[in-house]
């Protein structure tokens, strides 16, 4: 018989309030839907506003407000994912279809993938065929996870991704993660191997990829090929103990870095990887990284 | 079987011991669901409401397919009443697809519609889930309140807050004067009293901050048997009002209360610039 680790059941009362690392010297003006931000005609309407018949600028979203300028936008607590060029996105795709693919990136809408923007096995230059769109499905299936870039956005406010560059491509191994787009940073990389072995790709539109191996470089195939090796057990443990330590900075509300997963993951070691989601081991880890992070 | 005895009033009381223009206890928590995008639970005295919000995302299935609408979004509203959520006891044999249920999400459906920025989602989808736990009266004008709380928390554009709540014109046979508190409708009415003989308006507005705004004004009669003379109508649409204007003050509080809670690390960085 394998041992299994007790179920930890608790009452609705006890819960405990994961949100400690509150900012009580910083408390922020907030706007909520509806609130006047300023009659004065010369500003420009952002995100989160509107302006009302009576030429008032008005909030549409509970947030703070963010002025560039004389632009004035509120930005809210929480929201879909944003797209801007350049943005590295973990995505699912979720429909093949004529000469495209259709990804589920978080976004309004769902994106789009075109058979023009991939590598396809076999040359840089390769003419796209009729051929080629037949066995689309052979490269990439409906629920297939990859990793792109955004290349352009539609008027409807939908994205385009390529995958033009080697470092994209299609997922292999590991688990995916869903947190708020808020908690990620846009960075000069997004791509980290990790010294515990495991690769860590951050998408800018809140999905999180956690790879059993490190990135294997031999891209050559368009990175349409997948590794199906066995990975060790060892292998399986650290990527179950970063996705819980990922899930404590998401719950704590701490920025996802490379830096603050490493502390979160070194902090954690003392623990067993199913005790990650008890409360009160999630307070302590996560308590123990906003330490590190501030004394840098 | 309710006593027609027991509503008359005792000393200018209601039945359960609050005065005509008096709310019952509104309690709210926002962010109740950590898969959806936005979601809300209102306690208004013991009328219970879940709401989710997902969206908007991609339609999908049939409805995708209709390029009716490639400028604005679809709103897609469904409530049901849980087959426990009756205050009686008895219980209900389908949680939604019958008519009752069919007629509130069509009239959730415009209510948030009319809130909604949809022409900033072309071609998009919301969906909106409401839930009613338990049943003691208002339960449609509840139900905005926590719709229009849960799309706060998902962050969709709203016009103002939509508040709902109910005026009910108790027409009492034995309440002779006119002058009486309660003979003018009162409310946020409970079970109990949207039962009486008397007629209660169910009535969505968009209160603001400074002036009660005429538009936006959504008035529901549900089905109360009587007539309601047209006299009668501003005093009452007066007094509901002023009630969605003292729930626009709770929900509000209650959303900043939340937000400042909750406020990440990057909204910080905002404030601070």
């Amino acid at each position: 018989m394998e041992e299994y680790p007790p179920i930890i059941v608790r009452l609705a009362i006890n819960r405990i309030d994961l949100n400690l690392i509150k900012n009580e010297n910083v408390q922020p003006r907030i706007y909520t839907p509806g609130e006047e931000i300023s009659s004065q005609p010369d500003f420009l309407r952002g995100h989160g506003t509107y302006v009302d018949d009576e030429n008032t600028l008005r909030a549409s979203v509970a947030g703070v407000l963010e002025k560039v300028n004389k632009l004035i936008s509120i930005r809210p607590l929480k929201a879909r994912y944003q797209g801007e060029i350049g943005d590295v996105i973990v995505g699912r795709i979720t429909e093949v279809q004529q000469k495209r693919w259709k990804v589920d990136t978080n976004s309004k809408l769902d994106s789009v993938l075109l058979l023009s923007s991939v590598n396809l096995p076999g040359g840089e230059l390769r003419r796209r065929s009729a051929e080629d769109e037949q066995t689309m499905r052979r490269y990439l299936q409906e629920g297939d996870l990859i990793c792109a870039e955004v290349q352009s956005t539609f008027v409807d406010g939908s994205l385009s991704l390529h995958t033009r560059v080697l470092k994209y491509g299609k997922l292999s191994q590991g688990i995916m993660l869903k947190v708020s787009p808020a908690l990620i940073k846009r960075k000069k990389t997004h791509f980290h191997n990790l010294e515990s072995g495991a690769s860590l790709i951050l998408g800018n539109n809140g999905y999180i990829w956690i790879g059993a191996n490190k990135q294997d470089s031999d891209r050559s195939e368009g990175g349409f090929t997948q590794d199906l090796s066995r990975i060790p057990q060892i292998n399986r443990e650290v990527c179950a103990r970063l996705r819980n330590c990922i899930l404590i900075l998401a719950q704590c509300n701490i920025q996802l870095t490379d830096t603050s997963v490493t502390y979160a993951y070194e902090e954690s070691m003392k623990y067993k990887i199913n005790e990650l989601l008890e409360p009160e081991i999630m307070i302590d880890v996560s308590l123990l990284t906003h330490q590190r992070l501030i004394q840098q | 079987m309710i006593e027609v005895e027991n509503i008359e009033d005792q000393n200018g009381l209601r039945p359960d011991g609050r005065r005509a223009l008096e709310l019952r206890q509104i309690r709210v928590k926002m962010g109740v669901f950590g898969q959806a995008d936005g979601s809300a639970y209102i306690e208004q005295g013991n009328t219970k409401i879940l709401v989710t919000v997902y969206g908007p995302h991609q339609p999908r299935g049939s409805t995708g397919r209709s390029t009716s609408n490639i400028t604005k979004g679809i709103v897609n509203c469904q409530y049901s009443m849980a087959v426990f959520s009756l205050s009686s006891g008895e219980r209900k044999r389908k949680p939604r697809g019958d008519r009752k249920s069919q007629e509130r999400s069509l009239q959730l459906k415009h209510a948030m519609e009319a809130i909604i920025h949809l022409e900033i989602y072309p071609r998009s989808q919301i969906d909106i889930y409401v839930e009613a736990l338990q049943v003691d009266g208002s339960e449609y004008c509840a139900s905005v309140n926590a719709a229009t709380l849960a799309l706060i928390d998902a962050g969709i554009p709203i016009k103002n807050y939509a508040i709902g709540c109910t005026v009910t014109l108790i027409n009492n046979p034995s309440l002779e004067d006119e002058d009486n508190a309660l003979g003018k409708g009162v409310l946020d009415a409970n079970y109990v009293e949207e039962c009486t003989p008397g007629v209660t308006l169910s009535v969505v507005a968009l209160p603001n901050n400074d002036s009660t705004s005429k538009d936006g004004l959504i008035v529901v009669a549900q089905g109360a048997g009587q007539r309601l003379h047209l006299s009668q109508f501003e005093s009452l649409k007066a007094r509901v009002l002023y009630g969605c204007q003292d729930i626009r003050t709770i929900l509000d509080y209650a959303v900043r209360e939340y937000l400042t809670e909750q406020s990440l690390p990057s909204l910080f960085h905002v404030a601070l610039n």
